[in-house]
């Protein structure tokens, strides 16, 4: 059996030629070929070809005249996707869970819970030690979401490469993040509470813009939310975003849908436990369901429904669906796996890879950036060494707008100097 | 090592039903509920004396069929992977298996071409039924966390037989567990080892004879439910090993003087000192929640000082750093490839720890420590041996399946009973739709004791919890 090694060129290389070496690469022309190449926006091509340019892609096909200047990188043998999108993570907002000062995911009780203006991406971390195991692993976009509160706040789309957060902001906001399920901004709260509480602020947001004027005129009544998050809301009042309802039982996502339709706003539907139940009416509603593949666990009384044909059945009948785990920043890796079990539990492959790759960048309105292999995207893909989604493959080669951006992880360090035991603290790991 | 002390006094009649030999399965329809049969003993606590076994099993082996799965490929645990090979199940046990089987006549033949078989998962660690499906608070039993000692509560006591859970465990190939108290506490209580089958009664899912569990738990979890009473640090914790050992260990001199003379008024019994007491006399197996190398140096040191043997570490997030330490204790490591960050004491956790603990020659075992995991324990063995490839250590399946089966019946103390197919085993067996190493894997088919319990392919089969009645909807497919 082969031994695959993540880092082929991290041995011989230093760290400061390899930053110079990527560095250039972007402005290089890049030739990956020989591969099995699954563009998602068409069929996959076998024995193909994409070409980057300047951190583009610029061509993809199955006979691509390779410029001389061009970087060979033989695919041969691999697959090759767009990179994986892991849509709601906490990656840079949280490093560990337990760890109050490392946890930066949402307003703290004011705003009762409605909080529009936040904007949680304000606080990622491009340090966090958790973005290089998770973009080792081939995830290379993810969605930064708040947590908690009736309204919590607006998400953000980044892509994992280098630098700070305005290289690698592909949008915020993205989308608004809402919670009206069991895991709502109050458990005292009835449900019906929570709904005529949302339609308020919802309906205020919806007249602030004529209301304005005569608040800053000091002539108006109490508002439902503070004018800064009525502010907030307005993309989402335009259809700009959507409004991301995060709710379980089918009940709860059937009044969510009702409540884009009376808003005219766009719903995306997370968590979704029981979509299955209501799968019509989601695709119908062209809303996006944002679930996972390995709930089956009655977890609460808003989960009973839950099994692993989730994300399949919602496929089958049609709505936008996008496989996605939990909210977890360690483990912001695994949202491939998830989707390999949705394929064990009857969702087509393509569909599935679909959903972690396309359908989010759509939801996210930044998919003529990532989310697929095709001229004008940009050059964030990897080289597996194999399926995707399968647990022996191997993310070979990953990268960001044309940059490869494997590095050894702290997660790696730790390895590399505890393989051998004991291990000799004096050595570089 | 102590000398084994029997502790089965005048309520030994009562019975070890391990030692029992099995009964003959009376015939009974598949998947009903286990029956308990009504014993009247004179009731050994009545006397205040200690018994071993008070609550002994009452499980019993549904209705078996001499079952032949052929031309499948067999991962036994014990050796090298057979490939179009066949294994016969006859009344219970592992009749053979091999590459030319005679066909009883008598014999069910399943087709397994193109499919693989392994002996039952078994976890190690699980909260099922003490901390059951809907996770709400009046079912919540699994941490009495009212003192930071409490050897004398016992699992089984808090399980919740109609946990959805356990339908769930089956159905992905898991067909034994460990059910433990939770990790508030130094000292948490015991834990039971059960059969993942349907029963109304805990008794009824016990795995007769399995020697009782004692869980303790390291580093932050005590040192936080404790800070305003203690323990509320590191080194409190281990104070407080030592001062229930030391308690412990003249309870036990003094009982065990009683026991081998019997003269005068036997010494007043007490529930946590009976625990510990058997700890260590060794018949208790020690399972200890500890995450970082540090803690797990600590507890070594307290199980070395008075004499007992750790039989796993659970958790172990940083096993890794002390693989060969705990190869050379002979204490096995019940680990995760990649739950890790949620809190400091795991925040070192590598994909590879798995593969490094067991490339070291420790006992490495996959547990769950979570009701989705567990149902996905394949999954965590094949991520650790992708990781251990970037290392350069190439682990072959048919060792890393027996992180899955053979090493937890080990630290069970199952190992002569389950965890391998080998001839005479019992007849815990999963067939899977493919190599229990790929992500499009299922379990189609799980036996236990020769009795097949689940059947992806026959929905009607399928084993409801009463909770499921009319809240669960009873879907298709799935498990």
């Amino acid at each position: 059996m082969t031994i695959m090694t993540r880092f082929p060129a991290w041995v011989s290389v230093a760290c400061v030629s390899l930053a110079v070496a990527t560095a250039s690469l972007s402005a290089q022309t890049i030739a990956i070929t020989g591969g099995k190449v699954h563009p998602v926006s068409g069929p996959a091509i076998e024995n193909g070809t994409v070409l980057v340019r300047d951190g583009k892609i610029v061509a993809v096909g199955s006979n691509i005249a390779i410029p001389a200047d061009a970087q060979r990188i033989d695919a041969k043998g691999k697959w090759v996707t767009p990179g994986i999108v892991n849509a709601t993570t906490s990656l840079g907002l949280t490093e560990i869970g337990a760890v109050e000062q490392t946890v930066d995911l949402s307003a703290s009780g004011q705003g009762d819970g409605v909080t529009p203006s936040l904007r949680v991406w304000d606080g990622f971390n491009p340090a966090s030690a958790l973005l290089q195991v998770t973009r080792n692993d081939g995830i290379t976009t993810v969605g930064l979401i708040p947590r908690g509160g009736l309204v919590g706040g607006q998400g953000a789309v980044v892509s994992l490469g280098d630098g700070a957060l305005g290289d690698v902001m592909l949008k915020g906001p993205a989308a608004m993040f809402a919670d009206i399920g069991s895991k709502g901004p109050d458990r005292g709260a009835s449900r019906a509470e929570v709904y005529q509480r949302l339609r308020a602020v919802l309906a205020e947001a919806r007249d602030w813009p004529r209301r304005r004027s005569r608040y800053d005129a000091n002539a108006s009544r109490p508002l439902a939310a503070r004018p800064v998050d009525l502010e907030a809301l307005q993309p989402v009042l335009r259809g700009e975003i959507p409004l991301a309802i995060d709710a379980d039982r089918a009940s709860d996502l059937v009044v969510a849908l009702d409540i884009g339709k009376e808003f005219g706003i766009k719903v995306a539907l997370t968590s979704a436990t029981e979509a299955w139940k209501v799968a019509d009416q989601i695709a119908a509603a062209k809303a996006y369901v944002l679930v996972g593949a390995l709930n089956n666990i009655p977890r609460d009384f808003s989960m009973l429904g839950a099994r692993q044909e989730n994300a399949a059945l919602l496929q089958q009948a049609g709505a936008r669906v996008i496989i996605a785990g939990g909210v977890d920043a360690f483990n912001a890796r695994n949202v491939k796996y998830e989707a390999g079990v949705a394929v064990a539990f009857g969702m087509p492959w393509d569909a599935a890879l679909r959903a972690v790759t396309l359908t989010p960048a759509e939801m996210y309105g930044v998919a003529d950036r990532v989310g697929s292999l095709q001229p004008g995207r940009d050059a964030t893909l990897v080289i597996w060494s194999g399926d995707p989604f399968e647990l022996y493959t191997r993310a070979e080669r990953v990268y960001v707008r044309g940059r490869e951006v494997q590095r050894p992880s702290r997660q790696d360090e730790l390895m590399r100097r505890y393989k051998t035991l004991p291990p000799d603290y004096r050595a570089k790991p | 090592m102590r000398a084994f002390i029997p502790l089965l006094l005048g309520a030994s009649a009562v019975g070890c039903a391990a030692q029992q030999p099995v009964p003959a399965p009376a015939p009974r329809p598949a998947l009903t509920a286990a029956d308990s049969t009504p014993k009247v003993s004179p009731g050994a606590g009545a006397l205040s004396l200690p018994n071993a076994d008070p609550f002994p099993s009452t499980y019993r082996p549904f209705a078996v069929r001499t079952t032949v799965l052929r031309n499948a490929t067999i991962m036994t645990a014990a050796g090298p992977t057979l490939r179009g090979a066949s294994i016969l199940l006859r009344d219970g046990k592992i009749a053979a298996v091999g590459m030319n089987l005679d066909v009883p006549s008598d014999a069910t033949v399943i087709d397994g071409t193109g499919k693989f078989v392994t002996p039952g998962i078994i976890d190690t660690h699980t909260h099922l039924g003490v901390y059951p499906a809907p996770g709400v608070e009046a079912l919540s039993d699994g941490n009495e966390a009212t003192s930071p000692s409490t050897p004398n509560v016992w699992a089984e006591h808090s399980i919740y037989a109609q946990d959805p859970q356990f339908p769930r465990a089956l159905a992905s190939g898991v067909t034994t567990v460990q059910v433990l108290p939770g990790s508030a506490n130094l000292i948490g209580g015991r834990g039971v080892t059960l059969k993942v089958v349907p029963s109304r009664t805990v008794r009824g899912m016990k795995f007769p004879g399995a020697k009782y569990g004692l869980k303790h738990a390291c580093g932050e979890n005590p040192k936080r439910v404790y800070a305003n009473r203690g323990p509320s640090t590191r080194m409190g914790n281990v104070a407080g090993w030592r001062a229930q050992y030391l308690q412990a260990e003249q309870y036990r001199r003094r009982w065990d003087r009683w026991l081998a003379d019997r003269k005068g008024e036997p010494p007043a019994r007490d529930l946590n000192m009976e625990t510990l007491a058997e700890v260590l006399r060794g018949n208790i197996l020690v399972q200890w929640h500890c995450y970082t190398a540090n803690d797990m140096e600590g507890a070594m040191e307290v199980a070395d000082e008075f004499g007992f043997q750790i039989r796993s570490f659970h958790h172990g997030v940083e096993a890794y750093k002390l693989a060969d330490l705990l190869a050379q204790k002979g204490i096995s490591a019940s680990l995760w490839s990649d739950w890790g960050g949620f809190k400091v004491e795991a925040m070192d956790g590598v994909r590879a720890n798995i593969a490094l603990v067991h490339a070291a020659g420790a006992r490495a075992i996959v547990h769950s420590d979570d009701a989705s995991g567990m149902q996905r324990l394949n999954q965590d063995a094949a991520k650790s041996i992708t990781e251990a490839r970037t290392l350069g250590i190439d682990i072959s399946e048919d060792e890393a399946i027996r992180w899955l089966t053979a090493n937890p019946a080990w630290a069970l103390g199952l190992e002569d009973r389950v965890g391998t197919l080998e001839p005479g085993k019992n007849a815990d067996v999963v067939l899977w739709s493919g190599t229990p190493f790929s992500i499009y894997s299922r379990a189609e088919k799980v036996w236990i004791d020769g009795a097949m319990l689940y059947d992806r392919l026959n929905p009607a089969s399928r084993w409801r919890t009463d909770f499921e009645l009319g809240f669960v909807p009873e879907t298709e497919g799935g498990r």
